[in-house]
């Protein structure tokens, strides 16, 4: 009885997941079908190592301890590109609405939370990408990177997580807000924020305290933080990368279940 | 046998009364008609008993399922096909069927052959690996009842399925709706505003004007009890909603002007 019991709900959670992928697999298909997008989104973070950084790097403006500006800004960079490709995501959703083609995905039966963080890992394959490409634009500009492939594998884990959880967060927006321009406006509010309340281009103990409160709450922060630990030569995460990596998770749980929640009503 | 029910459904937003106390029943196997004027609530009324938005009061009962408690056992049930060409165009046609067999459980050893059954149904099997983009309206439409006969639904919704096609593609759409039913048993709820194209396919219509159920029957049934021998599906239509309510008069007037045109020959 109660392994039949035990059987099921593991048959669900593998049904759970299953669809999941489902859902991140389409995503990945469409990208195999017309890459141009991936190509298109290196130019951004190129500008920022390339102008910004190398600008910086030379005035020696911000303290980074024994780190090049460089070196301490290319893990933000990579954190930041992240977070804008996945803090627009949430228009998909707004698109699919119009389409129709999230009427078809919420008849189905594909429980709620599976189809949010179906498009949460999308996004996180989209990631994944800017992954790549920033750690080729880094050894191009002179960054130490640490080829560990322990170290390799999570910082794809976290940009995953990161993506993951900035495009649910722009999901829940997109479901509350429910039209294209509207959602346009709340994007372009929330994407500076969210980058300069952040360790990405200099270290909180710059910051005034209240600034500094806010990038504590700022999940931005601890994606950051874990990707300077793991991703540089002589990288040090202030936090250790286990409790960034633990914040991330936690929050995008959450988010993913109130996406869940939310996500269905993007149709009325 | 009835396979679905609606009663007293209600739907409200804000003021606005989009369906109203509506109560209707369909019978296993039939092509039943939702027909009304643009506005008349048909599409809330599908959203509302497909479980994609909840009814402000009032129930349904899909395949003796209860809407307010089981609403993920009638998603296993049902299929649909929106109003709008959905089928996704950055993905090719096999890929789009792929996608919706994963989705409702298909087992992994069934999937091609499921696939390809439906493809070869619905005309699709020569074009399914090209991208939706470049596929025709007709062909996105046939596309999308493959996709949602996959899982082999005992009801299909399909919401204005032929709307905006050219005749070549409604024609096609219409015997693929047909053979569904006569090959598979699948109970067809469709809405529309062609009249004649529910005179046709329809084995019972309903007609909702303002959000409220009008009338319901055979067609041959609601021509006849107009009392006129030559009334069209166009007159019951005109006779229960005064005409619609987008186009005021002119609806009676054009379908009388039709019927004189066809007299003439």
């Amino acid at each position: 009885m109660n392994l039949n019991k035990g059987k099921k709900a593991a048959n669900s959670i593998i049904c759970f997941f299953s669809k999941t992928l489902s859902i991140t697999e389409m995503e990945v298909r469409k990208l195999r079908h017309d890459p141009t997008e991936l190509i298109t989104r290196a130019v951004q973070p190129a500008i920022w190592l390339l102008v910004f950084g190398e600008v910086f790097t030379r005035v020696h403006l911000i303290p980074t301890g024994n780190l090049s500006y460089i070196s301490f800004m290319a893990p933000g960079v990579l954190a930041q590109s992240v977070l804008f490709i996945a803090i627009f995501y949430g228009i998909a959703v707004i698109w699919e609405r119009d389409l129709g083609i999230l009427h078809k995905f919420l008849v189905s039966p594909t429980p709620r939370q599976a189809l949010v963080l179906g498009k949460a890992f999308s996004a996180g394959v989209r990631a994944l990408s800017q992954v790549a490409i920033i750690y080729v634009l880094a050894v191009l500009i002179g960054v130490g990177i640490n080829w560990n492939p322990v170290n390799l594998t999570l910082v794809g884990v976290v940009a995953i997580l990161a993506s993951a959880l900035f495009s649910t967060f722009s999901l829940i927006i997109a479901s509350l807000v429910k039209t294209r321009e509207r959602f346009m406006g709340i994007g372009q509010i929330l994407t500076m924020p969210l980058f300069f309340a952040s360790n990405a281009i200099y270290p909180l103990s710059m910051m005034p305290s209240w600034l500094q409160a806010v990038a504590r709450v700022n999940p931005l922060t601890y994606a950051v933080d874990a990707m300077r630990g793991l991703m540089i030569t002589g990288g040090t995460s202030i936090y250790g990368v286990g409790l960034d990596m633990l914040v991330l998770f936690v929050a995008m749980i959450v988010l993913v279940i109130i996406g869940a929640k939310l996500y269905p009503k993007v149709i009325v | 046998m009835t396979i679905l029910t609606t009663e007293h459904l209600t739907r409200r937003f804000g003021e606005l009364v989009a369906v109203d106390d509506l109560t209707i029943s369909v019978e296993e196997g039939e092509i039943f008609g939702l027909l009304g004027p643009n506005g008349a609530g048909k599409s809330t009324a599908i959203k509302m008993i497909i479980t994609l938005l909840p009814p402000t009061s009032g129930s349904a009962n899909v395949g003796g399922f209860d809407l307010a408690h089981n609403a993920s056992k009638i998603r296993r049930l049902i299929g649909y096909v929106p109003q709008i060409l959905s089928a996704d165009g950055t993905l090719t046609g096999r890929e789009n069927l792929m996608i919706f067999a994963k989705l409702y459980d298909i087992p992994k050893n069934e999937r091609a052959k499921r696939i390809d059954e439906s493809l070869e149904f619905m005309g699709l099997t020569d074009v399914c690996n090209k991208l939706v983009r470049n596929y025709s309206g007709g062909m996105i439409r046939r596309l999308e009842i493959a996709q949602s006969m996959l899982h082999r639904p005992k009801v299909l919704f399909l919401d204005e399925p032929t709307i905006g096609l050219d005749p070549v593609g409604r024609r096609a759409v219409w015997d693929h709706i047909t053979k569904l039913r006569d090959n598979y048993g699948t109970t067809i709820f469709l809405t529309t505003h062609y009249m004649e194209e529910a005179d046709k396919l329809c084995s019972r219509v309903a007609i909702m004007h303002l959000g409220k159920l009008a009338v319901m029957g055979a067609p041959d049934e609601l021509k006849a009890s107009l009392g006129d021998d030559e009334a069209t599906l166009d007159d019951v239509f005109a006779h229960y909603t005064g005409g619609s309510l987008e186009r005021g008069d002119g609806y009676t007037e054009a379908s009388r002007t039709r019927r004189t045109a066809r007299r003439l020959g």
